[in-house]
């Protein structure tokens, strides 16, 4: 029991390194992005819109593929991976954060952007006309406001990439401590009749997502609830 | 010091084009019916609206003109919107220091003098959510005052509350008005609210600005809407030079005059408010003897307008020379006709009600530009 807890550990491990790191990069990028699509008056502003909610309609193995062309040795992905002496992105850790965070953006831009236009025009006049610098106001009114925003982006962000499996298959493989996250070491254990492996791992993602999804939605009540 | 604003702008298909230059001490309201642009104007003060035709100055400071535009969190403005717009995610000390200057000045209008001047002692800690109309209203007020401005804007402040909330709010828009010499500019399509609490008027007709002056010199201008307006009055200030407790009578003196009324108390020198309806005007040719009216003062027609049916409203200028204070007068035709009125014509103005409106008047000294609270309390 023990040899198994250590084997399928590697993969859980990866997988929530994974996740966490994509999930902080998108509320990091999501957050100014999604301001600047819920403020902005420019007329083309939607393009950016649908070019960030593509992965919603687009099959990951598609999103996958081009992925693989672009950071392997090639693409772009291949010429950064040179300046320190690799040969490419793809089957690489970092090409995994890259496409799990162009992947999942649209679930964490969304729920931040409605959030902001939910807010409306007013707490930002009100913060300009106390001086506060639009620096100021974003943070202090505007952040503060989307919180549940950016509670839900998060959840969704996180969860999207744990369950991630289509561009992981493309462009990751099946590295072990690399590459070989959750839903790919299921897929393996499945494939090579490991059930017990496979129900570990399966079961223990539905458990964790239920206590995540539910520990969330208990802070935003008591949060929402009390603050003064 | 002035205050000198002129904006050109096409919303839509609604023109604003206005001028006016009032001076930078007191209240001056923005009046007119609604659509008229009051609002557009004030928040292209403020620079939350932007012009790029316009011009603002105050007393010598440029906040925008052809070359320069302010941005809203450089104006050094106080801004309170029709609904209070509390940030919802503080309390209520929270939202009173968002717009707090750091560094101490003592001049400064001070936290605790804010507190008290509205009553929010009992609410500091409490959450927008739990708190009503009024005492959101209040916040907001107070919110604004401490970001130190040099110029507080208000919008309509009173238009979303009840009756009852707008009299708990206007006695403290009153004191404020006392006991600070900020200037401020009050938006309202209220001519009670205004009577209250304005010294200077912006009368505004369909984006366009018809008049600006001191409320009383604009209420009794016959070239002006407000003469025939259904409830024309004038609003003077008056200094009270005695009170007899014996009859609760106050004294009081306006130019070229003498009012009687009863009032709770008041101090020979204080100022106060009165208000006249023209309705509560009559006219007589002798001085009657032996009537139950009080005030009967001395006045002579300076123009005479048909107002309405068979009716007439009239410029009184009170004295024997017609070069005291104004007051509004409507009589029918026919006692006009039967008396023989008309302009240049010397009669005794009977005045059926005098109203307090306001505890106080207008404050006489103009202190600078220092928004600091005077230590004098009511």
């Amino acid at each position: 029991m023990l040899g198994l807890t250590a084997e399928i550990w590697q993969p859980v491990r990866l997988t929530l390194q994974l996740a966490l790191l994509t999930t902080v990069i998108l509320i990091l990028m999501g957050a100014p992005l999604a301001f600047w699509l819920a403020r902005s008056r420019w007329r083309w502003k939607e393009v950016v819109g649908a070019l960030v909610a593509i992965p919603l309609v687009l099959p990951p193995t598609v999103l996958g593929f081009y992925l693989l062309v672009a950071l392997g040795p090639h693409g772009p992905g291949g010429w950064l991976a040179s300046l320190w002496g690799g040969r490419t992105l793809a089957f690489s850790f970092p090409g995994l954060v890259f496409g799990s965070v162009l992947f999942s953006m649209p679930f964490v831009v969304q729920p931040i952007r409605n959030a902001f236009e939910a807010m409306g025009d007013r707490p930002l006049e009100v913060a300009a006309t106390l001086r506060a610098s639009p620096w100021r106001a974003f943070w202090t009114v505007a952040v503060p406001l989307a919180r549940p925003g950016f509670l839900t982006g998060a959840i969704l962000g996180f969860a999207h990439t744990v369950g991630e499996f289509g561009v992981v298959l493309m462009i990751g493989g099946n590295i072990p401590g690399e590459t070989n996250v959750l839903s790919i070491a299921i897929f393996d254990y499945v494939e090579t009749s490991q059930w017990a492996q496979a129900n570990l791992l399966a079961g223990g993602m539905v458990v964790f997502s239920f206590c995540a999804i539910l520990a969330m939605m208990l802070i935003e009540k008591r949060i929402g609830g009390t603050a003064s | 010091m002035n205050l000198h604003a002129r904006f050109c702008a096409h919303l839509g298909d609604f023109a604003l084009e206005v001028e006016f230059q009032v001076p930078a001490r007191g209240v001056t309201a923005l009046f007119g019916p609604s659509g008229c642009g009051k609002t557009s104007l004030l928040r292209a003060i403020a620079g939350l609206n932007r012009v790029a035709d316009g011009y603002f100055a105050i007393g010598g400071d440029v906040w925008q003109d052809a070359a320069r535009f302010r941005p809203v969190h450089q104006r050094p403005i106080g801004y309170v919107f029709q609904e209070a717009s509390l940030f919802p995610h503080l309390n209520v000390s929270g939202n009173l220091v968002y717009g707090a200057p750091k560094r101490f000045d003592p001049n400064a209008i001070r936290f605790n003098e804010v507190v008290d001047l509205l009553g929010l002692g009992k609410l500091l800690d409490r959450s927008p959510r739990h708190l009503s109309g009024g005492e959101r209203q209040r916040v907001a007020i107070g919110r604004a005052l401490l970001s130190q401005p040099k110029l507080l804007l208000m919008d309509e402040p009173l238009s979303g509350l009840d009756k009852l909330t707008k009299d708990e709010i206007l006695p403290f828009l009153e004191r404020l008005h006392e006991t600070l010499s900020l200037p401020v500019l009050y938006v309202s399509h209220d001519m009670s609210e205004i009577e209250r609490l304005a010294d200077q008027l912006v009368l505004m007709q369909s984006g366009r600005v018809l008049a600006a002056g001191p409320i009383s010199q604009l209420q009794s201008d016959p070239e002006l809407p407000l003469v025939s307006s259904p409830d024309a009055a004038v609003s003077l200030d008056a200094t009270v030079d005695a009170h007899d407790p014996s009859d609760g009578m106050t004294s009081l003196v306006v130019p070229g005059g003498r009012f009687l009324v009863p009032s709770a108390g008041a101090l020979a020198g204080e100022r106060r408010r009165l208000r006249i309806l023209a309705g509560d005007v009559s006219l007589a040719r002798e001085p009657p003897n032996r009537s139950t009216i009080l005030n009967i003062l001395r006045a002579r027609i300076i123009s005479a307008q048909e107002t309405g049916d068979h009716q007439m409203t009239a410029v009184l200028g009170l004295g024997d020379d017609g070069l005291g204070a104004r007051l509004l007068t409507r009589v029918t035709r026919r006692s006009w006709n039967n008396l023989g009125l008309a302009p240049g014509v010397t009669v005794y103005a009977q005045v059926k009600s005098v109203a307090l409106v306001r505890r106080r008047g207008a404050a006489i000294s103009e202190r600078a530009n220092v928004p600091a609270l005077a230590t004098r309390h009511a």
